[in-house]
């Protein structure tokens, strides 16, 4: 009876069900097991000025200077924006184009360092024994001057979503530490071996919300992090470490708010709106070490996986270290045609070399073997309804792939193209391997530069008709002062006149 | 160190299924049923169904190489071959061999290759081929006969079913008409259906396909067993068959209920005929049914009182063929109405509000 009275109760902490989603295979355990070791120092380090979503930032340091460690290195630009801050002591030697770490390989501007090898730290760093007395506001401009971005890869700079109280009603922080990208171990580590920092840093970034509660998620297919997390968080009443289940996209930020608090975010909106903020695991450990040791954002934890990569690791990799400097670090490339790629294999981004620097949103650097990939044959669209089935935003993505192949975009958008949250979920499971993903995306990519192309020309046109509103100005008031001029003349004249007739 | 050059998006992972994993699936779960229809009608039937698979294959490997697509991919996927397995089994199993070639040609080359090929098939290509067959040859493709199965010694030996298949031979020592058939033909003659379905309806004998029939039609256990099948390995929904077998039962009940001497129960709408073939293999082809859930569902109840109203009151004894093909007819505008509701927006597509749960809107 009791058994049946526990069972038809409800639990706390019920999981409520998320719509569509896949199971992939996971193959955490090529690098699970391995611990989070330190990179030695590469002979160069190259920092992006673009490395988060927002304006590039500006550079404060010259070419010949030289800089400590943590010192800031370009200052954040307007309000969505980071800065950047030197990964090791040592001297810049360049500040150029470089390729940077972007499927196009396209150049960007970069300042380089070359490490002295002292780790001399900066002087002004400020650490700060009790975060909890800070005023909120004071911890987001921390957590601002740190450079600290949504390090899950979104990049979003995590100081814009600290202060999201002022805006909106919030009640829950959830920290995301779902991690459903296949091979990812990064934030897996990151909890098994830093759970008290993981913990500090969300309890102290609940504060700068003002949030009282703080849930935990946590795939179950991460039992030891879920385990270090429970009791790292055991002393906290306001922190509740949740298992979910194990299904690609639990990870999205929208669908694992659902899974929690089953709700809906709407559509174009935050999950501010449901007053919950989300954050990764790794950014509560950046802000823990921002705030207590005053450290800025200056390495992170970078998973390197794949059937290629002879060794996969966890990696406490200095900001800007070349991607091939990983590699080799793991014993180099197994297979002859290794696919390199930054982040996960569902939502990743194509390396095109591995002369790239690393940034703040690279998460992982996966090298997968010909048999891991896709085949890649596509073959017809069946209709088949699977990716339907599968889509966790509840679209049609066969249909928004038969138009946006016809070249109907406005048609996709129609369709909810802009709701299309790009896991990647209805090509991994297509039997006909359609490039449903790269089709949206590409659909995405070309309405955006479409609606910029159409916004620059009506400034321009607005631009232009002020221009010729402005001369016909200047015209008419010189049409005006010249029969003005006239006007005075005449009646100057007229005036002589009747003076000499008198 | 060599680089593959990179692909221009994710995912770079595959689920690993295919069109031809699909294919071999459904192939598999139509063996029982197959094999079973085969042994019972024996030399003849085999012929037939030989005929039929080699005259889909050539088709379509004749069409592909007319639009000059590669014929391995396209060949191999077995979506042809697949096609001519089900019109076979949906044929009288001792039709001459020319209205197997003359089906596989109409289905691959006129219901499916015109149209562009696979996916592109707005009706499904076997049923097209059988209703064009029984609308064009109704001598040959309503005479059906008693089993005979391999061994017994009613059984036609190999040289008397060459005959059979040539149609030179006459099958009336061994015909004898369908139960939908007799039923039909006994009610528009005005008996009582009592007396009709004790002399000719025996729900066991039709589940386990003791019975004469179509090829494949017969064992209505058999191939719901494949059908369950292929719901546990994911390859068709549920929807389908449930609401197409869940209207067709619900109908029958609720019309017998009413008038027993007029309309049979449901066991034996949901055992005779082409029902459970119908229902788990050709309402569920992908291309010519809808891609929603509650598509499918609307899809499924459709075909359900099509076949009921067709089996009732309409010109023909069976009408799983044609209440499928108007099904098909209406899937687009199934698709364009009924869609799933986007995450974050309401059923007519604008955003959530705040405050709002989704299911107050649903």
């Amino acid at each position: 009876m009791n058994a049946l009275r526990q069972l038809l109760r409800r639990p706390a902490n019920r999981i409520h069900s998320v719509r569509g989603g896949v199971h992939p295979d996971d193959r955490k355990a090529l690098a699970a097991s391995a611990p989070i070791t330190e990179l030695a120092l590469p002979a160069r380090l190259d920092l992006p000025l673009q490395q988060h979503i927002g304006a590039s930032a500006a550079p404060l340091v010259r070419k010949g200077q030289r800089v400590a460690k943590g010192e800031p290195i370009a200052r954040a630009q307007g309000p969505i924006s980071a800065p950047l801050h030197a990964p090791t002591s040592g001297r810049v030697i360049a500040i150029a184009e470089r390729p940077a770490h972007h499927p196009s390989g396209l150049a960007m501007p970069t300042i380089s360092i070359e490490p002295d090898g002292e780790e001399r730290w900066y002087g002004a760093l400020t650490p700060c024994d009790d975060p909890f007395a800070l005023d909120p506001g004071a911890i987001a401009e921390r957590v601002a001057a740190a450079g600290i971005v949504g390090l899950g890869g979104a990049t979003f700079p995590a100081a814009v979503k600290l202060n999201l109280g002022a805006s909106h009603p919030l009640h829950t922080l959830v920290i995301n530490g779902a991690e459903c990208e296949p091979y990812l171990t990064c934030d897996d580590r990151l909890m098994r071996e830093h759970a008290e920092a993981v913990i500090d840093g969300a309890r102290i970034m609940a504060h700068a919300l003002g949030v009282g509660g703080i849930l935990v998620a946590i795939e179950d297919n991460k039992p030891e992090a879920a385990a270090a997390i429970e009791t790292a968080a055991a002393g906290f009443d306001a922190i509740t470490p949740i298992r979910v289940p194990t299904r690609y996209p639990m990870g999205s930020e929208r669908h694992l708010v659902q899974a929690l608090i089953g709700r809906e975010t709407p559509a174009r909106a935050l999950t501010a709106q449901l007053g919950v903020v989300v954050h990764n695991p790794a950014t509560a450990f950046a802000v823990h070490q921002a705030l207590r040791l005053g450290q800025p954002l200056i390495a992170r934890v970078i998973t390197l996986s794949g059937a290629a990569i002879a060794r996969p690791a966890n990696l406490w990799v200095p900001l800007g270290t070349p991607v091939e400097t990983l590699i080799a670090h793991c014993g180099g490339l197994t297979e002859e045609d290794a696919r390199l790629v930054s982040g996960g294999p569902m939502m990743g981004q194509p390396l095109p070399s591995p002369q790239v620097p690393t940034t703040k949103g690279c998460n992982a650097i996966l090298a997968l073997g010909a048999a891991e990939r896709a085949p890649g044959r596509t073959m017809p669209c069946t209709r088949c309804g699977r990716c339907v089935e599968v889509c966790p935003c509840g679209l049609v993505p066969l249909e928004l792939g038969a138009h946006i192949r016809a070249g109907d975009l406005e048609g996709a958008a129609e369709r909810g193209l802009h709701d299309c949250l790009g896991c990647g979920s209805c090509a991994y499971t297509c039997p006909s391997q359609q490039p449903l993903a790269q089709y949206i995306a590409h659909a995405k990519g070309e309405l955006a530069a479409r609606e910029r192309a159409r916004r620059k020309q009506a400034e321009t046109k607005a631009l232009a008709e002020r221009r010729t509103a402005r001369l016909e100005a200047i015209k008419r008031a010189k049409r005006e002062a010249m029969a003005k001029r006239k006007r005075e003349a005449a009646r100057k004249q007229a005036e002589q006149q009747t003076e000499t007739e008198h | 160190m060599h680089i593959a050059p990179p692909a221009i998006a994710g995912p770079f992972v595959h689920g690993g299924a295919s069109i031809a994993r699909d294919m071999r699936l459904v192939m598999l779960a139509l063996l029982p049923a197959t094999l079973f229809g085969l042994w019972q009608f024996g030399w003849p039937a085999l012929l037939l169904f030989a005929v039929t698979l080699a005259t889909v294959v050539v088709t379509e490997a004749l069409c592909l190489w007319l639009a000059e697509r590669p014929l391995r991919p396209f060949l191999g996927d077995g979506s042809a071959l697949l096609t001519g397995w089900l019109l076979a089994l949906s044929l009288p199993p001792w039709a001459p061999w020319w209205i197997g070639v003359i089906g596989g040609v109409i289905a691959i080359l006129i219901a499916k290759q015109v149209f562009g090929g696979i996916g592109q098939n707005p009706f499904n290509p076997a049923m097209v081929a059988r209703v064009a067959l029984l609308i064009a040859f109704p001598v040959e493709m309503t005479s059906f006969v008693t089993p005979a199965p391999l061994g017994s010694d009613a059984a036609p030996g190999l040289g008397a079913a060459l005959a059979i298949v040539q149609g030179g031979a006459p099958i009336d020592a061994y015909s004898g008409a369908t139960t939908l058939g007799v039923v039909r033909t006994a009610l528009d003659q005005g008996e009582a259906l009592g007396g009709i379905l004790g002399a000719s309806f025996a729900p066991l004998d039709a589940a386990l396909g003791l019975h004469g029939g179509s090829l494949g039609e017969t064992s209505a256990l058999l191939l719901l067993l494949g059908g369950l099948g292929l719901i546990l390995t994911r390859v068709i929904g549920w929807q389908i068959p449930a609401a197409m077998l869940g209207t067709l039962a619900l109908l029958a009940t609720v019309m017998h209920l009413h008038d027993p001497t007029h309309y049979p129960d449901a066991t034996y709408h949901l055992l005779g005929g082409a029902t459970m073939l119908g229902a788990f293999f050709i309402a569920t082809d992908p291309t010519t049914s809808p891609v929603s859930a509650r598509g499918r569902l609307i899809f499924g109840a459709g075909c359900g009182l099509l076949v009921y109203v067709i089996r009732t009151w309409a010109g023909y004894p069976e009408g799983v063929a044609f209440a499928v093909l108007l099904m098909n007819a209406c899937t687009p505008v199934i698709d364009h109405y009924v869609r799933p509701r986007i995450h974050g927006r309401d059923r007519r597509g604008r955003p959530l509000v705040g405050a709002e749960s989704p299911e107050a809107r649903r």
